[in-house]
């Protein structure tokens, strides 16, 4: 970017794993460059060694077991990784500093917010006491936190998440440091926030002129916030290049398809509904939970998590619920398969109204309603193989077990596993494969309708890609009716016919996909829209893209 | 129940695979291997008792007060018995005792705390509050007043230590049911339209098992402690030898026939020792937050 020498290079590191682990090198002869007044994104996929990248330039390795075996990290003339434990505290906070991705277990729950980052202070030893005081609420205000006064004062768990993450990056900055590390800092945050917090990072930056490593695995955030991008796979740097250039023309085959299964934010073409009969249908749903300790006798707080929800679905079709954390969506769909039981309104699956029946009542029903979770590691018990796990729901439900063995077998092909997989425990696969599992679980049962809450969202952007298309194909194959719970509006453009947006327990907008993403009516909606990250990247590229007649999700 | 039968064979399986890395986690502990090795020739003295010193372990064998090392390995006490034939036939009654206790002790904690862990609400609450009267008691003033009241016997005793272990089995089991029933492949069970039943025990269980399996293990030795603390105030068989019985019928000659209290003493010791090891190995070998460390 200029001729100036940078200010930290990274050359030929190695990052050494013990032995036993799957691989040699977490890192292996990493080679980037950072200017000042320059963001550096680095981004890849989990397990990619992005994240030990930027702990080895502050010596937070979990050592002993790993290690930085080669290579120099050069910062301001000095080589870190020969540097001693002292040399690196005064490199630590007051040169570089370091923003997490969880700012509740990153802060310290005891002191209040004000006292942490005058400890940094304190620590480096900083400015008279006296001073310490303004320059943290003058930093506070820096970084757009509503009444600093009443920040400072606050104990972490009495502040909400985004306002965690500016007081991270308020004590981060404090001293002035010539190179921030960011390691995921948004990806723990709801979508509105997110757009905040990006936005007030690149303003600081611009600002003080700080040099920036931001470590990602969204290309959307990458298309926000970085000059430079380096892209990392299995410890290896595979491509670096200006943003520009590696978004727009991206060389490595890797890189290419990262991008491209990045979901498009424009909806694809779906053919217009047949008219198929409603499959199920919700009227008036409202639940609400009491907190408190059965012995107040009720007098806790009622917390309203689902407000007056109507909805239908027809045969086929595929109705998305979005919205931020505590919107309610997910307390929705735990009400739908009756994990939770609703106070009132209606949920008509067919001709039942589910609400209505008895726990008895209810057991033969079940099936035809059946639920994907999120958390592809706990949502399949780690002591059966995965052919009982898959066979288990028609066995219950009074299939021969032969036939239900059988059957498994066969929805795990179908699901694009191996029919062995069935002999299998599924600490033996991997994330997305444990999805197809799951997928294959609810739908050994042939329900009427899939309750996917979250199916995607702890899954690496490719194998999201891959999953995302296969309930897509079962869907039309099997003329499932889908309930599509996500936070990502990527992802529900790309996969549902009608988009529902919650917002504190309410629906605020429901309509068609396109209509909702194209002429938002309400507020929030649009809001939502405007925080996608690389939301002028993806529309840019969709225009081009179209232009090439490839769609990036079939590649 | 033909699902049972016809998923034994991949289970059966299954136990072979988890058993084997389970073994060589529990071998790395050599304290744990020299307790099982030290609690194998306990059992083993206990089930050969009849063939070791056949016969009544009450007869009187020779003259009162004979010292250990002579005629009899480990000496006569004051009615002239065979203290070595009485250690030999009391392995049985602790072991015996500290083994049925227990297996009673935790199954009732496990459906007790199971029950309240998986339906939660009020269930919990009356289940959970009803434990606390429990473990409100001092337990061994508990045991003396139960075994005191029932007649002391085999039976009143098994039921008396049971009465008053099971609660600390029920709290813990509470507590893993609590967290294993929120996790997804319960609740996905749920949505299948599995019975509670088979939830509860298929589903959950096993998953809760290695935590109750160490509590178990470790409370049979407080098992055989109170077996043998019982026994040495008076309350025990009167008709059934046993380690508590020596020493409490040897105490008032301690001064003059040390060894009619101390070897037996010494057996109590060995395999409440013995078997606090074997617990602290399983602990290792089943503590997934300690594995292959």
């Amino acid at each position: 970017m200029s001729e100036q020498a940078p200010i930290l290079r990274i050359e030929g590191l190695h990052v050494r794993l013990p032995a036993g682990a799957d691989r040699a090198f977490a890192v292996e002869d990493a080679n980037l460059e950072l200017h000042a007044n320059e963001t550096l994104c680095v981004v890849g996929e989990s397990g990619s060694g992005k994240s030990l990248t930027a702990r080895a330039v502050l010596g937070l390795l979990p050592k002993p077991h790993v290690v930085a075996s080669a290579g120099r990290i050069d910062f301001a003339g000095r080589d870190l990784l020969q540097l001693d434990a002292d040399g690196l505290r005064k490199v630590r906070g007051a040169e570089i500093a370091m923003v997490f991705q969880e700012p509740m277990t990153a802060l310290n729950p005891l002191m209040t917010v004000g006292a942490q980052i005058e400890e940094v202070l304190d620590v480096h030893g900083a400015l008279k006491p006296r001073e310490r005081r303004s320059r943290v609420l003058a930093l506070l205000e820096d970084v757009h936190l509503p009444d600093p006064e009443r920040i400072a004062r606050a104990y972490p768990h009495q502040i909400s998440g985004g306002q965690r993450q500016r007081a991270m990056i308020a004590m981060a900055l404090i001293l002035e440091p010539k190179l921030l590390i960011a390691d995921e800092p948004t990806t723990a945050l709801d979508v509105t926030t997110q757009a905040q917090i990006l936005k007030l990072v690149r303003e600081l930056q611009r600002k003080r002129g700080t040099a920036v490593m931001f470590i990602t695995h969204d290309f959307g955030v990458v298309a926000d916030i970085a000059d430079r991008v380096a892209v990392m796979r299995h410890g290896r740097v595979v491509e670096t290049g200006t943003a520009e250039s590696v978004l727009t023309r991206p060389a490595h085959p890797y890189t290419r398809a990262l991008i491209a299964a990045v979901p498009p934010l424009a909806p694809p073409e779906r053919p217009p509904a047949q008219h198929a009969p409603d499959c199920l249908a919700v009227r008036h749903l409202h639940k609400s939970f009491h907190v408190g300790g059965a012995w107040t006798g009720g007098r806790g707080k009622v917390v309203q998590a689902v407000r007056d929800v109507s909805f239908r679905l027809a045969r086929g079709e595929t109705l998305g619920i979005v919205g931020e954390s505590g919107s309610g969506k997910s307390t929705v769909a735990r009400c739908l398969v009756r994990l939770i039981n609703a106070d009132e309104g209606e949920i008509s699956l067919g001709d039942v109204d589910l609400r209505a029946l008895s726990a008895r009542e209810l057991r033969p029903v079940r099936r035809r309603i059946q639920m994907v979770f999120q958390d592809p590691y706990g949502s399949l018990n780690p002591r059966y193989r995965v052919g009982r796990i898959v066979a288990e729901g028609p066995i219950v439900n009074g299939t021969p077990v032969e036939r239900a063995y059988a059957r498994a077998r066969e929805l795990l092909e179908l699901v694009g596993l191996d029919a062995r997989a069935a002999d299998r425990f599924p600490h033996e696969f991997s994330g997305g494969q444990r999805q197809r599992i799951g997928i294959a679980r609810a739908l050994a049962l042939d329900p009427e309708v899939l309750v996917a809450d979250e199916p995607v969202s702890a899954l690496d952007v490719s194998v999201q890609a891959q999953v995302l298309e296969l309930l897509a194909s079962v869907r039309d194959r099997l003329q499932l009716s889908i309930v599509f719970i996500t936070h990502d509006l990527r992802v529900a453009a790309q996969v549902c016919d009608w988009i529902a947006v919650m917002q504190r327990g309410e629906v605020v907008e429901y309509g068609r996909t396109s209509s909702v993403f194209e002429s938002p009516r309400h507020a929030y909606t649009r809001e939502l829209l405007e925080s996608i990250p690389g939301r002028n990247w993806s529309l840019g590229a969709a225009r081009s893209n179209f232009s090439d007649g490839a769609h990036p999700a079939t590649s | 129940m033909t699902a049972e039968q016809a998923t034994a064979s991949p289970a059966g399986s299954a136990w072979r695979d988890a058993w084997r890395p389970f073994w060589r986690r529990f071998r790395r502990n050599r304290a744990a291997v020299a307790g099982l090795i030290i609690l194998a020739a306990i059992a083993l003295i206990a089930a050969g008792a009849d063939v070791l010193r056949p016969g009544d372990p009450f007869r009187l064998a020779g003259q009162p007060f004979a010292p250990p090392f002579g005629a009899f390995l480990f000496g006569t006490d004051s009615l002239g018995r065979d203290v070595a034939a009485g250690m030999v036939h009391g392995a049985r009654t602790s072991l015996l005792i500290g083994l049925v206790a227990t297996v009673a002790a935790v199954l009732l904690g496990t459906l007790i705390g199971g029950v309240a862990g998986y339906y939660g609400g009020w269930l919990d609450d009356l289940l959970m509050r009803v434990t606390e009267i429990f473990q409100t008691i001092p337990f061994f003033i508990f045991a003396i007043l139960l075994v005191a009241i029932l007649k002391p016997s085999i039976g009143s005793i098994v039921f008396a230590i049971a009465i008053v272990s099971w609660p600390g089995v029920a709290r813990l089991v509470r507590g893993e049911f609590l967290s294993l029933r929120g996790r997804e492949y319960v609740q996905a069970s749920i949505v299948m339209g599995m019975p509670d039943a088979r939830v509860i025990f298929l589903q959950i269980l096993p998953n809760a098992l290695s935590p109750i399996i160490v509590t178990g293990s470790l409370m049979i030795a407080t098992a055989i402690l109170t077996e043998s603390a019982l026994a040495f105030l008076g309350l025990s068989d009167p008709n059934v030898m046993s380690w508590g019985f020596q020493i409490g019928s040897g105490r008032t000659h301690l001064r003059t026939a040390w060894w009619v209290c101390t070897f037996p003493g010494l057996a109590i010791v060995l395999t409440a020792l013995a078997i606090n090891l074997v617990g602290e190995g399983l602990n290792d070998a089943l503590n997934p937050r300690l594995r292959d460390r």
